[in-house]
């Protein structure tokens, strides 16, 4: 009973979507830091994509209520990221047709 | 009188260069030879035809005007009084040169026709030539002293390129250098003195009517006091002359700047003759001969050094011509001894009666008289030797003896010119340098009896040098193996030209050639003064019979035993008093040695090694930077987010 | 109350899935949990009120993205689906360093940060109808997102043509 009066007395406020997406994002950037397979990158990619979204959503929700401007770019947003994963599932198909592989440490021909 | 025409005197010339420089390539010898000599007889022709008109047209106030029939300003200076002309000015020495240059070279372009036949480089050879003319009219007819620099550089370009014709042979290559650098080094005074002249007179002209202005302290840009001050000084002025005349002395290779002159001998034979004897060398006389109202108007004591020099270099140039035993050597000293007479002519003139006077000026007369017939002559002498060579393969005179068997027409033009250096009446040589003596026994009395000597000494080694070649020991051992031949007639109409002008010039102009020239510009009318004319002669006709007398016969025990009996004089005439080592020494041992190498040294350790370092530090950097572009994304990434971190830290400081 | 708990369900369930999906060996498995993070996602927006949002995130993430990341493996073979761990570890270490570093910024910032004190209630008491939405996507007048709307139509046909092109063999 301690815990639920305890719990009672919290409040879900900004600070606390902001946290998780910050956490969500991190984790998306630890991944895209240390996978190799090019698709595992794009999945990370979509992490801190997702973060990004839970912020304008939050943002709106929490500090203005009463437009949606929050609420359509995350819209946009998400039609936004899956153009992006078929544009990029397809350059890695296209990578895959030609290198055998999907390692991204083989893509360094961009070098001095 | 119309002169504009004058300006193809130099145009002509030029184009004559730019096609046989361009297009020699494609041209045949002959081709290229013909239309050389051709242009050049052109220039010629209208050389003679100026030179008609100019002196028989009317006098002005008795002087010949000095004309300028073509100037522009080619490079004007800030004020706009000072400034740089390109033109052509007429007045009775340069319209005097104009012959001189133009016969000696067409004689020589007609010469070179046979001397040079079949010889790599032939048209190279006629386009240079014809470069050598048009610079060398263009110097004398400059109208300011700037363009007579240019001119004047120009012609030691082409007596550069002229020397070293044989540029396969070392020799050729290291005299050619040698003459550049010395002529070179000589030019420094002669700029600096323009541009002291220039700057404290306003200007460059020879029109000396500024320089009047600069007496009086009125010239632009210079405060009227304090040029008045150092016009009452009188410094700048004689600083500046003499400045002008080391280039001058350069050129006309004076002591101690002489050491270049023979070793031009190194070039073919025709360019000593037209080049390193009758024309370019006498550049420095005409410079001094040019600036000869300056000089003896506010410089006539530095006038007298310049006397000086010049009777010292006379002397030594005699002195080693005796003892050579290259004939082209010879000749060489001769010349630098004959110039120095003419220098000598120059400097002893006296500013008396107001400067303008004939009598006290004689010299500057004497002088140009002196260049005229000594082109004339020096060159027969160069092309007899040409001959000679041409005939024995070999400049040494141990070569030759008994020659005028095999060429009788070199050996009679030769032995008119040796009577004419000699000065025996009635060759022309006889009465320039007899108003030579007479020019120096009116400065004082020393200096002529030291010319008179210098004038037996003349006609001793040239009669040593005619003994040698045409009479003595025959080298019967070579001339068997080889039989030396008369040349054919492309050279020897050449040598009797020149040489009926030796003989009529004296005494065949109407009037004399003072009513041509003289300091003042009015006629003077050359009288011989028989005191010193006599003097003259006996002293030659001495040396001659001396000469005669030691090297005419078969053997020569009176010459072998004065060798023998004065060893180190001889060695030391030999090599020339030891000046080249001088210079060698001078120049290797202390100023490479000490000042170039540091300076080297600096240059390549200090000043390109710092470049060096620039250069290596920004390879090595970019070297180990560029490994910062792997072509990984993730490490970009990681870059990126530290880059985002880092902002964000600064951004979040207060 | 409610509100705090399914937020904490729900936020357990999206980070624990995100760090599966970075950490986990099999990329199959890594894109099963995106679903499960999109999910959450989808989620937090139901619990926000956004419902139409949250059922677009489902349809379009979790029903199409990954269905495409999913046939995406399937087609890229098999063989080289896992990770191989030949990473090194130090790559590994300074990654997790950066990305705690990262956090540990962020989250100073915003805790730091005095936000207004909204807190979440209940999903009815939000207003955004289907129908408002609607109507605003397609408006030009002050609330209006027509321009954007159709600069993201554009885009999508962009993409359309690019991804066709990209993938087609030569």
């Amino acid at each position: 009973m301690e815990l639920f009066n305890m719990i009672e007395g919290i409040r879900v406020d900004m600070t606390w979507f902001l946290i998780l997406s910050a956490l969500l994002l991190m984790i998306g950037v630890y991944g895209f830091l240390t996978r190799r397979n090019t698709l595992a990158i794009l999945i990370s990619i979509e992490l801190i994509l997702n973060a990004a979204d839970i912020n304008f959503a939050a943002f709106n929700r929490m500090l203005f209520p009463d437009g949606q401007e929050g609420y359509i770019f995350t819209l946009f947003s998400v039609a936004i990221s899956a153009a992006e994963t078929a544009i990029a599932i397809a350059v890695m198909i296209n990578i895959y047709r030609n290198l055998k592989n999907n390692f991204v440490s083989n893509l360094d021909k961009l070098k001095w | 009188m119309d002169y504009t025409y004058t300006i193809l005197i130099l145009l002509l010339p030029f184009l004559s260069f730019l096609v046989l420089g361009l297009a020699g390539k494609w041209l045949s010898h002959r081709t290229a030879g013909l239309f050389g000599t051709s242009v050049l007889g052109i220039v010629t022709a209208m050389s003679y035809y100026t030179a008609f008109t100019y002196f028989t047209a009317d006098r002005i106030n008795d002087v010949f005007p000095t004309l300028v029939p073509y100037n522009f300003t080619w490079l004007p200076f800030f004020d706009g009084n000072l400034h740089f002309d390109l033109g052509i000015m007429l007045d009775p020495i340069s319209v005097m040169m104009l012959i001189v240059i133009s016969t000696v070279s067409l004689m020589v372009h007609i010469y070179s026709f046979g001397y040079m036949h079949g010889e790599r480089g032939f048209q190279r050879y006629y386009a240079y030539l014809s470069l050598f003319t048009m610079s060398m009219l263009g110097l004398v007819v400059a109208t300011n002293i700037f363009q007579m620099y240019m001119f004047w550089e120009l012609v030691g370009v082409c007596s550069y390129l002229l020397i070293g014709f044989y540029y396969h042979l070392k020799p050729a290559v290291a005299a050619s250098k040698k003459a550049f650098i010395v002529t070179r080094f000589a030019d420094l005074g002669f700029l600096i003195g323009i541009l002291i002249y220039g700057y404290y007179t306003g200007s460059f002209s020879f029109d000396f009517t500024n320089t009047a202005v600069y007496l009086n302290g009125a010239q632009p840009g210079v405060e009227e006091g304090f040029s008045k001050a150092i016009a009452g000084a009188g410094f700048i002025l004689p600083t500046a002359l003499f400045l002008m005349f080391i280039g001058g002395a350069g050129k006309s290779a004076m002591f101690p700047l002489h050491i270049w002159l023979p070793d031009a001998m190194e070039g073919p034979t025709p360019v000593s003759a037209l080049i390193h004897a009758a024309t370019m060398v006498v550049a420095g006389v005409f410079q001094v001969a040019r600036m000869f109202p300056l000089w003896i108007q506010y410089a006539p004591e530095t006038l007298h050094v310049v006397a000086w020099i010049g009777a010292f270099t006379a002397f030594y140039a005699a002195a080693v011509a005796c003892a050579q035993s290259d004939i082209k050597r010879v000749l060489a000293f001769s010349t630098i001894s004959q110039i120095a007479f003419m220098m000598v002519a120059l400097g002893v003139c006296l500013p008396e009666n107001g400067f303008t006077d004939n009598h006290a000026s004689l010299g500057y007369m004497a002088s140009m008289f002196h260049l005229f017939t000594h082109a004339m002559f020096k060159a027969t002498l160069f092309l007899c030797a040409g001959c000679i060579i041409h005939a024995v393969h070999s400049n040494e005179m141990a070569y030759m003896g008994g020659m005028r068997k095999y060429m009788p027409i070199t050996h009679i033009t030769f032995l008119i010119a040796c009577l004419a250096i000699s000065g025996i009446p009635p060759f022309s040589g006889f009465f320039s340098k007899d108003e030579i003596l007479v020019a120096a026994f009116e400065y004082s009395a020393v200096m002529g009896w030291i010319m008179a000597g210098i004038a037996g000494m003349t006609a001793f080694y040239m009669f040593r040098l005619y003994y040698g070649i045409f009479w003595g020991t025959e080298n019967k051992e070579y001339h068997e193996k080889h039989v030396p031949h008369e040349s054919p007639a492309v050279m020897t109409v050449p040598l009797i030209i020149l040489t009926i002008i030796t003989l009529t010039v004296g005494w065949c102009l109407p009037g004399s050639f003072g009513s041509y020239i003289s300091a003042t510009g009015t006629p003077y009318h050359i009288h011989l003064n028989w005191e010193v004319a006599g003097t003259s002669i006996a002293i030659a006709l001495c040396a001659i019979v001396l000469a005669t007398w030691m090297y005419a016969r078969s053997t020569q025990p009176v010459a072998d035993k004065l060798q023998a009996t004065l060893p180190q004089l001889h060695k030391w005439a030999y090599h020339r008093f030891y000046l080249d080592e001088v210079y060698q020494f001078v120049t290797h041992r202390i100023i490479f040695a000490y000042v170039s190498r540091p300076i080297a040294w600096f240059d390549r350790h200090i000043i390109d090694g710092f470049f060096n370092f620039l250069a290596w530090g920004t390879h090595t950097l970019s070297y180990n930077i560029r490994t910062f572009q792997s072509g990984r994304i993730q490490q970009y990434a990681l870059v990126f987010l530290w880059g985002v971190i880092v902002l964000l830290i600064i951004l979040l400081i207060p | 109350m409610a509100q705090t708990i399914v937020f904490l369900i729900l936020a357990a369930i999206i980070l624990g899935c995100a760090f599966m999906a970075v950490t986990t060996r099999r990329i199959m498995r890594a894109a099963t949990y995106l679903i499960f993070v999109l999910f959450g996602t989808a989620g937090l927006y139901f619990l926000m009120g956004y419902t139409f949002l949250g059922s677009v995130q489902v349809m379009v993430y979790a029903g199409g993205v990954v269905v495409l990341y999913i046939f995406a493996l399937m087609l890229t073979g098999r063989h080289d689906n896992k990770e191989n761990a030949s990473l090194s570890l130090g790559r590994k270490f300074a990654a997790l360093i950066s990305s705690l570093c990262g956090a540990g910024l962020l989250m100073f910032v915003i805790i730091t940060h005095q936000f207004a004190e909204n807190s979440l209630t209940a999903p009815s008491e939000q207003t955004t109808t289907v129908k408002l939405l609607g109507q605003q996507l397609v408006s030009s007048d002050k609330f209006g997102y027509l321009l954007p709307f159709e600069a993201v139509s554009i885009l999508l046909l962009a993409c359309i043509i690019g991804g066709l092109i990209i993938a087609r063999k030569r």
